[in-house]
């Protein structure tokens, strides 16, 4: 129930940790943490991590016959580049990737939004609504998270193909979608696996803000809608932000559910259903991934790179009290 | 206060629901339109199309293909369709995916199955059909089969006496690659015989290399190009009848029959002086990729790779793959030439349309796809073969396909589908891979045979 803190400054919260005997045992396994070789182990573990995507990187410039006969650290010895890896995977194809990358976007901005918009509602509701068997209904979406996602895909593929019928009454019509049509499966498809998740993540966040200033713009007059609006959504940006990059992260680099549900046709495929199959019938042109792995970390490296400020905060925030 | 307030919490959930419809609804809503092909009854009177009007005329219609046949080999099929296309007016929607086993199954058990997928293993058709979502074969299709393939070839697109897939493309496995201008080079001849073959090997090992090269490694399927071997030689020292009753089970697995098999493919591949070629010892073979396993051969590390005839797709595009070229490949010898039986026996693979849609333009496409007129035309494209009667060999683009319809063609030889695609998938895609596996890296061909024998489905 504390007031949210205002950001601390990197002095201020050295200053904090210097400050001596008081520090709890959290606080010195923190001090402890950040000394210098402690900085070390993490800068070589983040060294190692970055070896093989280094390794790719190396290869994508280097010949196809170089990359089948000989390991990427030859490069070092005999240095070449080339982009030809490149040129194929872009235009290589009789459909140019950047369709494919256009179906990416048209997939993952949707299915970024509506689970954000379904989810901070439902969190509101969750948190800040007094109704019958909320804590049960808050019990049940957080257990959803353990039904992995494998298991729901023939049962939403069915209820796509058939519709949902209970005796003779149709519930839920079948859906014949042809061509573009089918971005909505996975879009519905992305938004159902992701809002218990996210449901969770807001839940935590929006519970942790002051009773009092809910109360006060209710005293105001403010209704709910009003609230949640002019009140709750500003104050859990963050919480909205950091979700938001890990939706697109997950959505962007999904094969799966993209596999399952559109498949590589033009007109809807993403782009990483598109490269998993750039490596041919049996896997001659396996070295075209190494290419296209780059090409397609593009997006999501920008993305992350550019919001990894709220990402980190808001998974702090959201994440550790329940 | 609290009512109102619980009004609207009940308006914000309804709210929500609309929002859930509205996005359905503009999925639904979204394009129309764009798969009609109008192509319309007045290309039917292009003299070219005289050849489709058996098929019919469909205008706006689509077929959707799945495949697992990608890049490069997808554009040639989807070029083979094009006047077909034209002359029917039936628009073809191919998509290929390098998950096509795991996909085709999710697929269709969600119902939303493709009109066809060519099928490459007679198991995987038989799976399908049991779940009852593949459609019997037309009449069209059935006369065209018996007309243009063998009875073998029909009975791997038959389920329990009801014939459902027509075969499309063939590969021949029973080929060693090797390189001619080598051979010249060092005055080597192609063998004839197993015995041959062997001498042969001896003579390019006391040239200081090791003649045989191979890799088993291939991701989750790791194992699969050894199966292939132990079916090629078993097919060569049992003969046919003894190769059907071992893939059928009517023999154990660990058959003293089978097991020589082993042995015999243990002989090459298990034997230091023999392999493996360019890239170090025996158990190399299980951490060199198949992709890569006959790729020392250019660089005169390695004479000898067998391996099945789509291999012609890995190798570097500058090399020429011809008789008398860099890079060729010769009939894996029989071992018994005096019996009659194990002459000529060839192993191959091939793969079958299935339908899961009775829609009139998918029958006649897949009507289309079964006749002679298909496969000379894809066949030109090149890169390509089928071991349908009607193809002419001179009507087959490139020399190693030549070769492989050759085979597949000759009277005298006696044409076996590869073993592992139609033993159930926990031996085919399973035990057996990995007993390959654990053949290179050491154990006992009893060993090997026996932990085969031990997970065949019980039923």
């Amino acid at each position: 129930m504390s007031p949210v803190a205002p950001p601390a400054t990197r002095k201020e919260v050295r200053a904090a940790m210097e400050s001596g005997p008081q520090l709890t045992l959290a606080g010195r396994v923190r001090r402890n943490l950040a000394s210098s070789t402690a900085s070390f182990f993490a800068m070589l573990t983040a060294i190692v991590w970055t070896i093989p995507t280094f390794g790719l990187l190396v290869s994508s410039i280097r010949s196809e016959n170089n990359i089948k006969t000989t390991g990427w650290w030859n490069w070092f010895g005999s240095p070449e580049f080339t982009l030809e890896n490149y040129r194929e995977v872009l235009t290589g194809g009789d459909v140019s990737l950047g369709t494919y990358f256009i179906n990416s976007i048209v997939i993952t901005i949707p299915a970024v939004l509506f689970p954000l918009a379904f989810g901070a509602m439902a969190a509101y509701a969750l948190s800040w609504m007094e109704w019958k068997g909320r804590d049960w209904t808050f019990i049940l979406i957080f257990a959803l998270q353990i039904v992995p996602l494998q298991m729901a895909l023939v049962p939403l593929l069915r209820l796509f193909s058939r519709g949902l019928e209970i005796g003779t009454t149709v519930v839920i019509p079948a859906l014949e979608l042809e061509g573009a049509q089918k971005f909505a499966t996975v879009w519905i498809a992305h938004t159902c696996f992701a809002l218990p998740l996210c449901v969770f993540l807001l839940h935590n966040f929006m519970s942790q803000l002051p009773r009092e200033l809910i109360e006060a713009a209710r005293v105001d007059g403010a209704d709910h809608s009003r609230i949640f609006r002019s009140i709750v959504l500003p104050l859990v940006a963050p919480a909205l932000a950091s979700f938001g990059i890990f939706q697109f992260l997950w959505v962007w680099n999904d094969l799966l559910v993209g596999l399952i549900f559109v498949g590589s046709v033009p007109e809807v495929g993403p782009i990483t259903v598109k490269l998993s199959e750039m490596v041919g019938t049996r896997g001659q042109d396996w070295q075209l991934l190494t290419a296209g792995a780059f090409v397609g970390m593009a997006v999501p490296l920008g993305v992350f790179l550019s919001l990894q400020r709220y990402f980190v905060r808001g998974l702090l925030a959201g994440g550790l009290k329940g | 206060m609290a009512a109102p307030v619980r009004r609207r919490g009940t308006a914000a959930v309804v709210g929500a629901l609309g929002m859930t419809l509205a996005l359905a609804a503009c999925g639904v809503g979204g394009s129309s339109g764009s798969s009609a092909s109008g192509a319309g009854g007045s290309a039917n009177n292009d003299p070219a199309c005289a050849a489709y009007k058996e098929y019919g005329s469909f205008s706006g219609k689509t077929v959707n293909v799945f495949t697992s046949i990608l890049a490069p080999e997808d554009a040639q099929h989807k070029k083979s369709y094009e006047e077909f296309e034209k002359c029917t007016g039936i628009k073809i929607k191919y998509e290929g995916s390098s998950d096509f086993e795991a996909a085709l199954k999710v697929r269709t058990a969600g119902g939303n199955a493709p009109d066809l997928a060519y099928i490459p293993q007679p198991g995987l058709l038989g799976t399908l059909v049991k779940q009852g979502v593949v459609k019997a074969a037309p009449k069209s299709v059935e006369e065209k089969v018996d007309k243009n393939w063998t009875p073998d070839w029909k009975k791997y697109g038959t389920v329990d006496g009801k014939f459902y897939a027509a075969p499309l493309g063939a590969s021949v496995k029973s080929l060693v690659w090797y390189s001619p201008s080598y051979f010249k080079a060092n005055s080597l001849t192609v063998p004839e015989t197993w015995a041959d073959m062997l001498k042969l090997s001896d003579t390019i090992a006391a040239k200081g290399i090791k003649p045989w090269c191979a890799g088993f490694q291939s991701g989750a399927a790791s194992g699969w190009p050894g199966t292939d071997w132990i079916e090629d030689v078993l097919l060569r020292t049992g003969g046919a009848e003894v190769y059907d009753k071992w893939v059928s089970h009517e023999i154990p697995f660990n058959d003293p029959q089978v097991v020589a098999a082993f042995d015999k493919v243990g002989e090459i591949l298990k034997s230091e002086k023999y392999v493996n070629g360019g890239y170090g010892n025996v158990k190399t073979i299980n951490t060199v990729r198949f992709q890569d396993g006959g790729l020392t051969i250019p660089k005169a590390q390695c004479a000898l790779h067998r391996m099945a005839s789509f291999y012609a797709a890995q190798w570097d595009k500058s090399l020429k793959i011809d008789k008398d070229g860099d890079i060729f490949a010769f009939y894996l010898p029989a071992i018994d030439p005096s019996s009659d039986a194990k002459k000529k026996p060839v192993l191959g693979a091939g793969e079958f349309v299935a339908a899961f849609s009775d829609k009139p333009e998918v029958q006649a496409f897949q009507s289309y796809l079964a006749s002679p007129e298909w496969a000379n035309a894809k066949a030109k494209l090149g890169g390509w073969a089928s071991a349908n009667k009607g193809l002419k060999v001179e009507n087959v683009a490139d020399p190693i396909q030549k070769l492989s319809v050759e085979l597949l063609q000759d009277p005298n030889a006696t044409f076996r589908f590869d073993g592992s695609d139609m033993m159930p998938a926990a031996v085919g895609s399973g035990t057996f891979w990995t007993a390959m596996v654990n053949f290179i890296n050491g154990q006992s061909t009893q060993q090997v045979t026996g932990a085969v024998e031990a997970s065949w489905p019980k039923s």
